[in-house]
């Protein structure tokens, strides 16, 4: 059953060393071990399993793929030193791109392909190729085996004494359905909980309201019907200064629309508009992406992300899409040189939906 | 009187009568149109451009903006809408639009570049709306501030317009076009006016130091040069993904066909 044979071991060791047809057949059937060679398949012989000659070109050809790829490696260590990392060069359907970037990737791409396409080329042309059936045992073992593994279990219960010692039973029991809580306990360490940071932004009463970005203070003629303006609160600047993280411009961020008094059908709480400018968060109730994507003839305010959709005109509930909360409005009026301001904080959290959120 | 009696019947008079007509009726022409080529002249067109402006405006778009330019249900009024808004409109070719959907594209342009100012003066004549930017005003992208202008960009214009300008999808079949081929005055105006669905970006709140800026980032966007090869409209995941599954997985399967075939 094994290669205990000599000769058996001579005829498997001629089947790696270029062996004939009829040869490789026959040292299966002596050897008898491992897979067989299909009955019932017509095996067809190569051109370079007959012709000496095409056995070469094979084996030449194999060798180019192999030399080619350790060529296109060398290409790729004299790109490396030779081309500039800034050097940009047009190639046609690609455009303008990294010269470095393009010969590298080529170099290592061609060699790795290359060696890939020599491997299978000696693969098909010059490895054997004979039809093989391996025949597999069944999984499900035999009668006595499982017999013989159920009395070793049961054997095993009674040894133990788990059966019978009610006490040792129950105590393991019990130790074993507490030691989960060590492993889960240290979860409630898990950085800061939410307390009031989600509930609250930058906006107070008084607040100037400045464009993004330049943080120019604004009129309310400053803004045209069907205007919009990214804005966030004139202290922003120097909290992120301070705080040295985007944290407050990602819940204060707002924008203000305009629209003609008459189009407004309702808003989140009496005259929260100064004359028709209306501002609302900008952060998607959804899972809290960047939304201004405002549409001035619709008055709709779109989500990139998921397509949530609000509208502005009517109080910003949503009209389309997975956000469950309408759009936080945020109530201004103008300070007495004329600027626009907060009347206060947002009424309700911006942003996404979280557990301890009671509105 | 009898001097004129004796002579009402000689043949000189028909002329003189003739003459004296078209004195009085230029004299009270004159008049009357005094008050209309004073409002034309208060958006610096002069009054040819308006009546030529107006003949093309009556044959071109008074059947769905209506013959006093106050709108339909097919079309919005125009009072008040500016030069600005008319010259965009039709020398990006969207106007006069080639069927009613979801939004007028980017298409051929149909006016010579004169007719698009004379209509654009006599449209400003019907109310006070924006006006075409000066050419010196645009022209100052050239020397603009491109990472202001990028960062403005991000702000105000990428949400809709994608972070390349390549344009993107907004709601029931509308969409923000691409900013490869608009022309800065273009780019301009469209901040200026508010075309169809974009918001209006007055100068008050994006000064046109900040336009300049923004027009900088744009023009320089269409000649970035792509470090990692193919931009496939820099979409992002969406055709990299298309990419990927098919190019690159339709190698792969070609590939394994070549491993998995049998030689002679």
């Amino acid at each position: 059953m094994s290669f205990s044979d000599k000769s058996d071991k001579r005829a498997v060791e001629r089947l790696l060393d270029g062996a004939s047809e009829p040869e490789i057949l026959a040292a299966h059937s002596v050897t008898n071990v491992g897979p067989q060679p299909a009955s019932g398949v017509e095996h067809t012989l190569r051109r370079t399993d007959v012709d000496v000659e095409s056995a070469k070109r094979a084996e030449r050809q194999v060798a180019m793929f192999f030399g080619l790829a350790a060529l296109s490696f060398i290409g790729f260590v004299v790109a490396f030193f030779a081309i500039p990392k800034d050097k940009t060069v047009y190639l046609p359907v690609i455009g303008d791109t990294s010269a470095s970037n393009a010969a590298l990737g080529l170099a290592m791409g061609l060699g790795a392909l290359l060696i890939g396409m020599g491997a299978i080329h000696w693969a098909k042309k010059l490895m054997s190729d004979v039809e093989l059936v391996q025949e597999r045992h069944e999984i499900k073992p035999d009668a006595d085996t499982r017999a013989s593994a159920m009395a070793q279990i049961a054997e095993g219960g009674l040894e133990s004494g788990l059966g019978h010692r009610k006490v040792l039973r129950r105590s393991l029991i019990g130790a074993m359905a507490l030691f989960p809580l060590p492993l889960i306990l240290p979860l409630l360490d898990l950085g800061p909980r939410p307390t009031g940071q989600l509930k609250h932004t930058l906006w107070s009463k008084g607040m100037p309201i400045v464009v993004d970005v330049t943080y120019q203070k604004i009129r309310p003629e400053d803004i045209p019907v069907g205007g919009l303006v990214d804005a966030v609160p004139a202290v922003l600047p120097s909290v992120e200064e301070a705080t040295h993280n985007l944290n407050d411009r990602a819940k204060a961020a707002i924008i203000l629309v305009r629209m003609r008094p008459g189009e407004i059908r309702s808003q989140q709480g009496p005259n929260w508009d100064y004359e028709g400018i209306l501002a609302y968060s900008k952060i998607c109730t959804h899972v809290g992406c960047p939304t201004s994507l405002y549409e001035q003839r619709t008055h709709h305010l779109l989500c990139p992300c998921h397509q949530s959709t609000f509208d502005l005109a009517d109080s910003g509930k949503v009209v389309f899409g997975p956000a469950a909360r309408r759009m936080p409005q945020l109530a201004i009026t103008v300070d007495a040189e004329g600027y626009l301001v907060a009347r206060g904080d947002f009424a309700q959290p911006v942003g996404p939906s979280f557990w301890e959120r009671t509105s | 009187m009898k001097f004129l009696a004796a002579r009402r019947r000689h043949p000189a008079v028909a002329l003189l009568l003739l003459l004296g007509t078209l004195v009085a009726v230029t004299a009270a022409w004159a008049g009357i149109s005094a008050s209309t080529s004073n409002a034309a002249a208060a958006y610096g067109n002069d009054q040819t451009q308006v009546t030529k402006g107006q003949q093309l405006y009556a044959e071109g778009c008074a059947t769905c903006h209506g013959v006093h330019a106050q709108g339909t249900q097919n079309a919005p009024s125009l009072i008040g809408v500016g030069a600005a808004a008319v010259q965009f409109q039709v020398s990006t070719g969207r106007m006069p639009l080639a069927n009613l959907g979801s939004q007028a594209a980017r298409g051929p342009v149909t006016y010579t570049p004169q007719e698009i100012s004379d209509l654009a003066a006599f449209v400003a004549t019907l109310g006070p709306g924006p006006a075409i930017p000066a050419a010196a005003d645009v022209n100052g992208w050239t020397t603009a501030d491109r990472t202001l202008g990028g960062e403005l960009f991000r702000t105000n214009c990428s949400q809709c317009h994608n972070f390349a300008g390549r344009g993107g999808a907004l709601t029931n079949g509308k969409w923000a076009p691409s900013l490869m081929h608009a022309t800065p005055t273009q780019i301009w105006e469209a901040m200026l006016t508010g075309p169809q669905s974009m918001p209006v970006f007055g100068d008050a709140t994006i000064t046109p130091t900040d336009k300049q800026a923004i027009i900088r980032h744009i023009m320089e966007l269409r000649t970035d040069s792509n470090p990692g090869g193919l931009e496939l409209g820099r979409f992002g995941p969406v055709t990299e993904g298309l990419w990927g599954w098919v190019v690159g997985i339709g190698v792969l399967l070609l590939l394994s066909v070549w491993i998995g075939a049998r030689v002679r």
